[in-house]
């Protein structure tokens, strides 16, 4: 079958989903948000790449870290940045999703980055599009629904390899709410394309999604075992806003078991770091002392953010 | 065609460069084979401000009909632009448009004093308004857009110019 996400030439013309991304583009994306890092350190933090291109910020769904990262990156590629606000746009009047874009293209949009809860709306348009030839706009899936987060997976990948170098050696555990999480997904996909010799899932059965092993994962149902001898600790946030039913007791029921304290986190290896998504329920997934401590590398894992969306904007409206 | 030993257009190139160097001279290479070049210029030369790496790919101007297809690297400018002394080093001066990419990247980071070019050799085929104050060899006719001529670094780290059809 056709990727979706890649043109007849096999390049990146939309970034919709990490699983079955090849692992050379992957790659290619981290290597080029590597010089993009230092673009933060200048006196101008403003590079002229997109210079004169029109990027939507389409956000069906509250988000206050990804939309800012997304915007940050896109005008420091010097792009003109319009950020819709949809809870007073036209869908609340009834405006279907593929007339808005219908719209924001007769605006000269070039690039779309689209956050929903529905599950396969970024595909939806990216489909849209092709149907109707427009091969020069370009789709980034910021999150849909529990499918997808890509760009998170990614910034993810580009921080492990920063502290830790060779994906092939490592042990790297996903902790909590996998179940309503697209961050997992994308996160299994990543680790899985490039080499991770052994990915972990651990959290309460009600959490995980049924059959996880079959992405090529090992599952735990204990904190202590699960974390015994890891590099990497994913956490995830306890997804409250998603949760229709009674899968756990209380949050405080649930920091007692699964939430990641020094004592927990003593079973990882000593240099192991501790990776967030944010935004981050202390006291709940995780412990203050932990998320502040030395082993957290949950603002770099910001910082890394605007430069792998800078690489992945910079690599899609170039094609 | 003339002899293109790149060792010895190298030596003549820092010889031209050594009665302009001053306290304040910096140097910035652009990657790759300049910045090659501006390693063994800074050495020679004895220069005390740190080199300079600009890679231009994010300021190419081809960037909308080709996108990012060379794996960029890192810029790193080590010393205050600001009021600086800069010459820029590239290995082969064509068209200008590399040129006119570093000259933009640089002035991001501040506003130098003086900006000169060194280059090892100019081919010819200019596009812009745009020369070198120091150059080692300029060759007597311009060479064919279809011929490359770029700088290669050994294991031993000599330095060799190499021709290929484009």
């Amino acid at each position: 079958m056709l990727n979706p996400q890649l043109n007849k030439n096999g390049e990146l013309q939309h970034l919709l989903t990490l699983d079955g991304l090849p692992r050379d583009i992957i790659t290619a994306i981290l290597d080029t948000a590597a010089p993009f890092t230092e673009v933060a350190e200048r006196e101008v933090k403003k590079l002229p790449l997109l210079r004169g291109k029109s990027i939507f910020n389409l956000f069906f769904e509250n988000s206050t870290r990804t939309r800012t990262t997304f915007e940050i990156a896109a005008k420091r590629l010097s792009a003109d940045v319009v950020n819709l606000n949809v809870s007073t746009s036209s869908t609340s009047k009834g405006e279907s999703l593929l007339d808005t874009v219908d719209n924001l293209c007769a605006m000269q949009a070039d690039m779309f980055v689209v956050r929903h809860a529905a599950s396969g709306a970024p595909f939806l348009i990216a489909r849209h599009l092709r149907a109707n030839g427009r091969n020069d706009i370009h789709v980034v899936n910021a999150g849909d629904g529990r499918h997808a987060h890509p760009t998170q997976g990614l910034l993810d990948m580009y921080t492990i390899r920063h502290y830790k170098q060779d994906f092939t050696k490592l042990t790297v555990a996903i902790v909590g709410d996998v179940l309503h999480s697209r961050v997992a997904r994308s996160q299994i996909c990543a680790l899985t394309t490039l080499g991770v010799p052994e990915v972990r899932v651990i959290g309460p059965k009600t959490l995980l999604p049924t059959e996880i092993e079959k992405m090529g994962v090992r599952v735990f149902h204990d904190m202590n075992e699960g974390l015994r001898g890891v590099d990497v600790v994913m956490m995830l946030r306890l997804q409250n806003e998603r949760m229709n039913g009674a899968l756990l007791p209380t949050p405080q029921e649930f920091y007692k078991v699964w939430g990641l304290t020094a004592e927990k986190l003593a079973n990882a290896k000593s240099d192991a770091i501790v990776m967030h998504p944010g935004p981050m329920n202390r006291g709940v997934e995780i412990d203050s002392a932990v998320a502040d401590g030395a082993q957290a590398v949950i603002l770099p894992q910001v910082t890394f953010g605007i430069a792998v969306r800078m690489a992945v904007m910079s690599m899609l409206a170039g094609q | 065609m003339p002899s293109l030993d790149a060792e010895n257009l190298c030596r003549q190139l820092a010889e031209q460069l050594r009665p302009h160097i001053t306290p304040t001279t910096a140097l910035v290479g652009i990657r790759t084979g300049g910045l090659w070049l501006a390693e063994r210029l800074h050495a020679m030369l004895g220069i005390s401000e740190p080199l300079g790496a600009i890679d231009v790919s994010f300021y190419r101007d081809d960037y909308g009909a080709r996108g990012l297809h060379t794996k960029p690297q890192r810029t790193e400018i080590p010393f205050s632009v600001e009021g600086a002394h800069v010459i820029i080093v590239d290995d082969v001066l064509y068209t200008g448009r590399t040129t006119r990419a570093a000259l933009n990247e640089l002035f991001d980071f501040g506003r130098p004093a003086c900006v000169e070019l060194a280059v090892l050799i100019d081919r010819g085929g200019r596009e812009l308004p745009v020369a070198a104050r120091y150059c080692a060899l300029t060759l007597p006719e311009p060479l064919p857009a279809t011929q490359n001529l770029q700088l290669e670094r050994d294991e031993d780290g000599s330095l060799n110019l190499r021709m290929i059809d484009a």
